[in-house]
């Protein structure tokens, strides 16, 4: 039975506050980092921990540390992301208003290592309650000596603060909240030069989500090797996952990854609803390739998504039974992405929008004979071409699905309704 | 000889309040009225468009009047799966008797169509002003608009 590491406060009475995350061991580790170890002792653990972004790119954590240049002359930043709003995604909404402490000593740690002596928080708008706490358990830290200057008897001095987005699904990309941050468009940057180089106000900045910024404290107070023993080959430590659609209990669960698709789905959220078959499943949030049914033993590791042709992203996972049409459920996320397409390049504000509308004339009814095509083309189109990764992320849904669920989408244009029994 | 443009010209940082300011001018006056525009950019040295190119990307800057309590309909994919975001719409739409982007004319309500509140573990989900309703059913909604509009 895996014991819960990064959600193992979050069901305490008052767990947001930092004396009961004090009274359970909390800010040991920073103090050790701090106290015990150099920055680059701390990178080294990072590196061998095997700790990958949990954001949805993972990305070796160690290695975009030390990218960060090493001159302490230079000022350097690190940027919280908690600007969470892929569909499925619900994680960071939950670390942040039952543990924000956990993430703060993540932040002072990652701080420490790379030489920054400024962290920005960027928080999702909408997530009223996690401003709130951020901002509470901010002003808590400084006044616990967390945070500001000379942190637990040491040298080393970091400020904090905590801004607001307003609503826009691609300052979670990591450059459009750099934009974001400064108060401009979350239109992304072209890269390189990387936020490691050249990132908030000029400056050489680490950006982390909040959830791989979880960790930190664990892999520093248990050891690299602990977190490295958990999970597979290639993707190490604990995950949370969200769970929502047709199951029984949706919810966040905290699991190694490399659990089986499976075992989440069937026994932690306790099963599809009554009477009902697996269909598909999304296994990393919206953006992430749609499976089959027949998949769902894979693991839930970035290496075995990637082998059954799709992507671990933010470990979302969205399960669909029998009811569930397969040409909605890629119209309404394609609606999604050109809804929250920032308009800054062609193949995005322009193919997401003709996608959407090609999906939609199939799902009522209206489809042509050659609206399949005419979709796969424009994916291919768009697939690569684009400023930032939203490109590869906004067809996934369409595409996939009509790999993998052809046979709806031609009787829906051929006899002009559901498979699924819809319309 | 062009004039020195230099001096208008704010420090990044300052900039970097624009969305706080935002905020700021959105809750003094109930929405970004051309004059809160106007203000927030003589306030932080930026030009009005400036300010108006930040405040039309994101979302949740109001450009026009909201009712006094606005609810927000999910229509994210997990919302859609367990039977929310259309029928929840529609309902809004014969209750209320008003389209998505509009306010009842006694400016108590309005009701917009919104991508994933990040809440799909307790989907079907709303949101009314700050506060967000989880596991919603059109009996649910009943309750939540008989109580709000007792409220002044």
């Amino acid at each position: 039975m895996f014991e819960p590491v990064l959600t193992q406060n979050i069901n305490r009475q008052d767990s947001e506050k930092i004396a009961v995350y004090i009274a359970h061991g909390g800010y040991q580790a920073a103090r050790r980092a701090l106290l015990e170890y150099q920055p680059d002792e701390l990178i080294d653990m990072v590196k061998r921990s095997g700790l990958r972004g949990r954001g949805g790119a993972g990305f070796p954590a160690g290695l975009k540390w030390s990218f960060m240049p090493k001159d302490p002359q230079i000022p350097k930043i690190v940027a919280v992301n908690t600007d969470e709003g892929e569909p499925g995604t619900f994680k960071d909404r939950q670390i942040v208003e039952r543990d924000p402490h956990q993430i703060i000593e993540g932040v002072i740690i990652a701080s420490y290592a790379v030489g920054a002596s400024r962290a920005y928080v960027y928080i999702r708008g909408e997530f009223f309650l996690g401003v709130k706490r951020w901002i509470k358990a901010i002003a808590d830290a400084y006044e616990n000596g967390f945070l500001g200057k000379n942190i637990c008897g040491s040298e080393f001095s970091l400020d904090m603060s905590v801004h607001r987005g307003a609503g826009a699904y691609i300052c979670g990309e990591e450059t459009a909240m750099l934009e974001s941050l400064e108060g401009k468009p979350g239109n992304p940057r072209m890269k390189p030069p990387y936020p490691a180089q050249i990132g908030l106000f000029g400056y050489p900045t680490l950006v982390h989500n909040i959830e791989t910024l979880a960790c930190i404290p664990h892999i520093v107070s248990r050891g690299a090797e602990w977190f490295a023993s958990i999970g597979t080959a290639e993707s190490k430590g604990p995950k949370i996952f969200s769970i929502s659609g047709h199951v029984k209990r949706p919810g966040n669960y905290e699991l190694p990854l490399g659990t089986a698709l499976s075992e989440l789905i069937f026994e932690h959220a306790g099963g599809l609803r009554t009477g009902k078959q697996l269909k598909a499943i999304i296994p990393g949030g919206a953006s992430t390739p749609v499976l089959t049914a027949d998949k769902v033993d894979t693991l839930m590791s970035f290496e075995d998504l990637e082998k059954a042709g799709s992507q671990l992203g933010t470990g979302a996972i969205i399960v669909m039974d029998e009811s569930a049409c397969m040409v909605e459920v890629a119209r309404r996320t394609t609606k999604f992405f050109a809804h929250e397409s920032c308009g800054r390049c062609t193949p995005c504000r322009i193919g997401s929008v003709r996608l959407f509308e090609t999906l939609e004339r199939i799902e009522y009814g209206k489809g042509l004979p050659d609206d399949i095509e005419r979709a796969l083309r424009l994916s291919e189109n768009i697939d690569g071409r684009t400023f930032c990764p939203m490109g590869a992320a906004l067809v996934n849904p369409a595409r996939s699905t009509i790999q993998r669920f052809r046979s709806e989408y031609e009787y829906h244009i051929l006899y002009k309704k559901c498979l699924a029994g819809h319309n | 000889m062009l004039p020195n443009t230099k001096t208008k010209l704010a420090s990044p940082k300052t900039r970097a309040m624009l969305l706080t300011a935002l905020y700021i001018a959105q809750e003094q006056y109930g929405w970004l009225s051309p004059e809160a525009i106007e203000r927030v950019a003589s306030r932080l040295k930026l030009t009005p468009g400036q300010v108006y190119s930040t405040a039309s990307f994101y979302t949740m800057f109001r450009l026009k009047q909201n009712g006094q309590f606005h609810i927000q309909v999910c229509e994210g994919l997990s919302c859609y799966l367990v039977d929310g975001a259309e029928s929840i719409i529609d309902y809004l739409r014969s209750r209320l008797m008003i389209k998505p982007g509009e306010i009842t004319p006694d400016g108590k309500f309005s009701f917009e169509i919104v991508q994933c509140l990040a809440a799909c573990d307790c989907a079907p989900a709303i949101k009314i002003n700050d506060e967000l309703y989880g596991n919603i059913t059109c009996d649910k909604i009943d309750e939540i608009l008989s109580e709000l509009s007792s409220k002044n």
